[in-house]
């Protein structure tokens, strides 16, 4: 086990230059440049010639790339061309936010999601099974950003219920973790559904009846662990993804985490901090991955992740 | 002595996209404490479905009708806790694929021992009866191997598991659907010499479900044969498969390759099986019958002793053994 994941920790590494190096790439590539921003476009040519050799981006592309793998290896993403503040600890600041937030999600989704797919894969084709499979198929349809304005529209401005932005508060998180959450526990009911339904289906689940078990014990003692093993893998990857379902709903209710930073970022061609907000959700995105293949194999014993089969 | 399970006028009723079929129809049949009763038929026949009945785990959607008296009560008509409480503790089953019919993610030990557990039986007890069961079942070094998982035994071993399991709750009566079919040869002798083994030292009564006439003529002392969900001829077996009283049960036997033999496959059973879907008129049998005449046509035989213990299905069940 620990061989492995050393193993997996390296080939981590690769990933990480790759991304690393793709980063660099798109942020030089997409138009706009940090310079013309920061300056205002009624510059005189010698204060953009100035500011451009004081950035460094004057120097040919390979130098550059160069230079900034070597930060990157230490960790070291520059400063921030906006704020004159080293970018890491400005990015690493915002992430507690988003923890929060995509934890809140997952746990709704997880929560809600196994509740619905046992409800509906306990009993296929019955009435909960299709009101769950037409609700999670909705759910599932309806893009991120419509569903944030419509809750804000309904809770914050109808009902008045909830804050529509911001951030400090446990009502402040309800609307934009609800948000994240919703596609998240479409995925996680319809798979759930799907996964109980077909093991449901299995011999030894006969075999577990012909003990004289109870349906719920059949459930709980046979089918559940059983099924939820495709579900563990999916919410792990997608936990993941949120990240990006995070840039989107963070826009939409002012919430200040990585997301939104990301996006000020980009706006501005703050080329360090871009490069180091991505970099870091590329580590969790790995992270969250590896921990996945590990719950994976603890679960299902046929598959032995130290390869001697 | 009344018996230990009667089945009286069993039918099964499945729902399917074709409208209901009536998989088992009108099946009769006892069987007595301490007795091993083959099931014999093609596939199709109703004799899986007739199993399933008698345990309780018949597919969503299935009507039943007839009785099934266990001991005397109609278990049929009893109400769904006490259908399930008999249920590895009194009937208990053991299948035909035991890789699929183990727990994957589950140390077989553990397995086995969950009847006991669950009624309540100390772990250390528990541990110390599932390796009595091990030991009962032919698996070496019992106390080690429970700890694996289904996929670390061989198919023989997996199935010997499965009888262990079955074993646990001490059930009277233990339905094997097909239980050696999927293994291989050498070992399927080994695990019918078990059951018949295991059948005679705990008075256990036994039904063996098989398309195999060999495996049936083996370990069965009575047989059963199903033929379109119906009862074709029963008896006791050397009688049945000796001098037949219906042709069904004449072809079976006279289509099992004899080894010794130059001609391999000697009288392949001319046809295909009637399905439940499809079941002709009068006797389901006739298309097939070398017997056949107008009356097999029309009108549907019932089953009827035509010698002492012997039921058959047949209007013309004197002149089986004579033609």
């Amino acid at each position: 086990m620990f061989r492995v994941i050393v193993k997996r920790l390296l080939t981590g590494v690769l990933v990480m230059w790759g991304a690393a190096s793709l980063i660099f790439l798109i942020v030089r590539v997409a138009p706009g440049d940090p310079v013309t921003i920061l300056l205002g476009t009624d510059a005189s040519a010698e204060q953009i010639a100035e500011l451009t050799a004081s950035l460094g981006l004057d120097r040919p592309l390979l130098s550059q790339y160069l230079t900034y793998l070597t930060d990157v290896a230490r960790l070291d993403f520059g400063r921030s061309y906006l704020l004159g503040q080293p970018a890491m600890p400005e990015v690493l600041e915002r992430v507690p936010a988003t923890a929060e937030l995509m934890l809140t999600s997952t746990a709704i989704a997880v929560v809600v999601g196994l509740a619905l797919g046992l409800l509906a894969g306990s009993r296929p084709g019955s009435i909960v099974d299709r009101i769950v499979s037409a609700c999670t198929i909705a759910l599932q349809s309806f893009p991120t950003f419509w569903v944030g304005i419509m809750l804000i529209l309904a809770f914050a401005l109808a009902f008045r219920m909830l804050p529509s932005a911001g951030a400090g508060t446990p009502a402040h998180l309800v609307l934009p973790s609800v948000t994240l959450a919703l596609p998240f526990t479409a995925i996680v009911a319809r798979l759930t559904r799907t996964s109980v339904a077909e093991t449901m289906g299995e011999p030894y689940i006969q075999t577990a009846r012909s003990k004289g078990l109870t349906e719920r014990q059949v459930l709980a003692g046979h089918a559940l662990r059983n099924s939820l093993i495709p579900v563990v893998t999916v919410v792990g990857l997608h936990m993941g993804g949120l990240m990006g379902g995070a840039v989107i709903v963070e826009n939409v209710f002012a919430w200040p985490g990585l997301g939104s930073l990301i996006v000020d970022a980009v706006s501005n061609r703050d080329y360090a901090v871009v490069q180091a907000a991505t970099f870091l959700i590329a580590g969790i995105v790995m992270l969250f991955n590896l921990v996945t293949d590990l719950v994976y194999s603890q679960l299902d014993p046929r598959i032995r992740l130290d390869g001697a089969v | 002595m009344s018996p230990l399970l009667s089945v009286a006028g069993l039918v099964v009723d499945l729902p399917s996209p074709a409208g209901v079929l009536r998989v088992v129809d009108g099946v009769s049949f006892d069987i007595p404490e301490a007795t091993t009763v083959g099931l014999i038929g093609e596939s199709g026949s109703g004799k899986t479905m007739t199993a399933n009945a008698v345990i309780g785990l018949l597919p969503g959607g299935a009507v039943l009708d007839g009785a099934l008296r266990w001991r005397g009560e109609d278990v049929l008509r009893a109400d769904p806790g006490r259908r399930r409480r008999l249920r590895g503790r009194e009937i208990a089953m053991i299948f035909q694929d035991p890789l699929a019919a183990l727990n994957p993610t589950q140390r077989i030990g553990r397995q086995v021992g969950e009847i006991l557990r669950r009624s309540g039986m100390r772990r250390d007890e528990v541990r110390r009866r599932v390796v009595e069961l091990f030991d009962r079942a032919g698996i070496p070094e019992p106390s080690r191997r429970l700890r694996n998982y289904p996929h670390e035994f061989s198919g023989g071993m997996r199935q010997r598991a499965m009888i262990a399991l079955a074993l646990a709750g001490n059930p009277a009566l233990l339905l094997a659907d097909e239980p050696t079919t999927a293994l291989d040869v050498t070992v399927q002798a080994r695990i019918l010499r078990l059951l018949r083994s295991i059948q005679r030292d705990e008075g256990l009564a036994m039904l063996l479900v098989s398309h195999d006439l060999r495996v049936v003529a083996h370990v069965a002392h009575q047989v059963v044969v199903m033929y379109a969900g119906r009862v074709a001829e029963r008896g006791p077996t050397s009688a049945v498969l000796s001098r037949p009283a219906h042709p069904y049960t004449r072809a079976l036997v006279q289509s099992v390759p004899a080894v010794r033999t130059r001609t391999a496959i000697a009288h392949p059973l001319p046809g295909a099986p009637a399905s439940p879907a499809r079941r002709p008129a009068g006797c389901a049998f006739h298309p097939r019958c070398p017997l056949a005449r107008e009356r097999c046509r029309s009108e549907q035989p019932v089953v009827r002793q035509v010698a002492d213990g012997r039921w058959s299905a047949c209007h013309f069940a004197g002149e089986v053994s004579r033609s």
